[in-house]
């Protein structure tokens, strides 16, 4: 017979407790604004699915939709690549491998509005060194007035801020193959190419869904970077969701929609989230 | 298929090795013929598997020349070597088939697909592999990896070695047995040389033709199973094979023999004459628990022992008793009575070896010269 012992929900109750505070209520409040038209503390209306319905029919938000996911596009595109590349050629032992895992580990320590503030001093035409070299050469380049050229200031500036992640999350998971297993590749005459596509990439294979999905949410939220670069400009072009969430939310005051909005982002973060998961572990479910 | 030779090999991890004690490898020189079923047993950390890696050229020896048919091949990495190495934990490339994992170093080769399919079957057939082969390979159990990956190094018949690195270490006892014949019939079938590494005297026994017993980086004796059973060339080789081992008793020289306490061992002209050119060295008799004759009553040339304990292992018991301060095993077949209290020995002579610092005195050379 079963015997049902309800004592032992009192050692659930502190994570419960922990998880109510972290997330259930304040996403609650948000649940909760975003169906309230609110004026003041006692002038309240509910409007039910209607910012909903208007936060879905923005065209502003639409096109920051686009060029977010554009930006995450390509954030992973390079970044991974990447950081599985400088991870392959990063020294094993000796002095140079400490030295580069400090010099890899700099760009992650750096605060974010530092980051945005470096490369907006160093992209400027006048005193930077990056804007100021390209321009002598003859290279027009402005990231404050040409669209293209603030785009690739902010990814450039994203790459540099984050492929030290992904390249140490590669490094630490190459470090983990046990050396048999090159042994036995040299043994059986395997290709380089053979033993990165068939040892070493499986291998990663835990720590590349890691990389995947922290760059993809940070990438998908990023704010102050771009917010200290160039401000969301030239006009809207590198206005990203959570820049147009922030001056919808604080700016404008529109507390509804944007809690709205909050919630659709949310979830939007968390389906392509589970996509990625399921895609990347699909293999090991299905045999 | 070769011959491979090994000539003033030594080898050292350490950057600049002071001593003996740095050496994984201590200098040697020795010959693995082509088409043998070799061994290597030694305990654990004896450099039985640095040896191998030499071998293959995993690593490169700080000392000697490692020579296939001849040709010093010191310069070529494992992948111009043409060798296959099975080693201790199973390596398969999670994310191919089984078959694909067979078919990989053929393909490496730049083999036919044709070709390729028929010698990977001819192996999935021989292994038992043939219901997996479709399968992807990092589903497999421990022993059906392991059997990949020996598969692997079996596939390719024209290596000049298959060196093996204890690899039935994962696989489960009555599968072991299996696996050893199974190994023991592929050799038979392609006649390649193989090299078979483990701690293991029954494993070695059953597969080798011939066993290299290693003890502190050399190769301390290179024989039948029979040979390292009956005239055991080092006291290691003694203590490590056999089970129990050898007694070994330390033993000083007296006028016709050698002594321990009271007890004296009268030795042949030859010996003695051999013992005599030694002076100062650490002399020790060695005799196999199987070989020590016991007496049913006493006899004047029989010793008498007490009996310390008995041991009975079903189709034998094992003997243990104190000769004048020294334990002694014994092994009685199961005929055999079992003494009470007392028993009376003798060590006949054919059996009893000598060793001087741990190494046989043999007394052959001398008998021959007039």
């Amino acid at each position: 017979m079963k015997v049902h012992n309800n004592k032992a929900w009192w050692l659930v109750l502190p994570v419960f407790l922990l998880v109510a505070f972290s997330a259930i209520v304040p996403m609650m409040t948000v649940v909760n604004y975003s169906v309230q038209d609110i004026f003041d503390h006692s002038t309240r209306y509910f409007v039910g699915v209607d910012w909903y319905k208007q936060v879905l029919q923005d065209t502003r938000l639409h096109d920051s939709l686009l060029r977010q996911f554009i930006f995450s596009a390509c954030v992973l595109l390079i970044e991974i690549p990447l950081g599985i590349a400088i991870a392959l050629c990063m020294p094993t032992k000796g002095r140079m491998a400490s030295l580069v895992l400090i010099v890899l580990a700099i760009p992650l320590l750096i605060p974010w509005n530092v980051v945005g503030t470096i490369w907006q001093i160093f992209g400027r035409a006048d005193i930077g060194l990056l804007g100021w070299s390209l321009n002598s050469l003859g290279i027009s380049y402005n990231y404050a007035s040409n669209t293209s050229d603030a785009w690739v200031t902010v990814l450039i500036m994203d790459v540099w801020h984050w492929t030290s992640l992904v390249a140490l999350l590669c490094y630490s998971g190459l470090r983990a193959i046990p050396d048999v297993y090159y042994q036995a590749a040299r043994i059986d005459r395997a290709s380089d190419w053979a033993v990165f596509r068939h040892i070493q990439l499986p291998k990663l294979k835990s720590v590349l869904l890691i990389g995947v999905m922290l760059r993809f949410m940070d990438s998908f939220m990023i704010y102050t970077e771009p917010f200290v670069l160039t401000g969301g400009g030239p006009g809207n072009a590198t206005t990203f969701l959570s820049q147009t969430l922030t001056q919808m939310a604080i700016g404008q005051f529109d507390l509804g929609p944007a809690a709205a909005f909050s919630l659709v982002y949310f979830l939007i973060i968390l389906l392509v989230s589970w996509l990625f998961y399921t895609a990347m572990t699909h293999n090991d479910k299905t045999r | 298929m070769a011959e491979i030779r090994l000539r003033n090999l030594a080898h050292s991890y350490s950057r600049s090795p002071s001593g003996p004690a740095d050496y994984a490898i201590r200098e040697m020189d020795h010959v693995w013929e082509q088409g043998g079923a070799y061994a290597l047993l030694g305990p654990s950390g004896c450099g039985k598997s640095t040896l191998l890696n030499i071998i293959s050229g995993l690593l490169s020896p700080s000392h000697g020349e490692v020579q296939f048919d001849g040709k010093v091949v010191n310069a070529l990495p494992p992948e111009q070597r043409n060798i296959a190495q099975v080693f201790q934990f199973p390596v398969v490339y999670d994310t191919m088939t089984v078959f694909d994992n067979l078919a990989f170093p053929l393909r490496n080769q730049g083999m036919n697909e044709a070709k390729v399919l028929a010698k990977v079957n001819e192996i999935a057939e021989v292994l038992e592999l043939h219901p997996l082969l479709r399968k992807r390979a990092s589903n497999l159990t421990a022993d059906e990896k392991q059997k990949v990956s020996m598969g692997r190094g079996l596939v390719r018949d024209d290596v000049s070695a298959i060196l093996f690195d204890e690899p039935l270490t994962v696989i489960d006892p009555h599968l072991k047995w299996k696996l050893r014949r199974k190994l023991k019939q592929i050799h038979e079938q392609f006649n390649i040389t193989m090299v078979y590494v483990t701690h293991d005297q029954l494993e070695a026994s059953t597969f080798a033709d011939k066993i290299a017993v290693m003890y502190g980086g050399q190769i301390v004796q290179f024989g039948t199973p029979r040979e390292l059973f009956e005239r055991p060339s080092h006291t290691f080789v003694g203590y490590f094979i056999g089970s129990p081992g050898m007694n070994l008793i330390e033993v000083l020289p007296y006028g016709g023999g050698v002594r321990f306490n009271e007890t004296m061992l009268p030795l042949s002209p030859a010996l003695n004459r051999r013992v005599a050119e030694m002076p100062g060295a650490k002399l020790k008799v060695g005799i196999r628990p199987e070989f020590i004759h016991v007496w049913d009553g006493p006899n004047e040339d029989a010793f008498c022992a007490d009996v310390v304990h008995v041991e009975d292992l079903g189709t034998y018991k094992i003997l243990s008793l104190k000769l004048d301060g020294q334990l002694l095993k014994v092994r009685l077949q199961e005929d055999q009575p079992v003494p009470q209290r007392q028993a009376y020995l003798s060590f006949p002579a054919q059996w009893l070896m000598l060793y001087a610092d741990d190494i046989l005195v043999e007394t052959k050379p001398m008998e021959v010269q007039p």
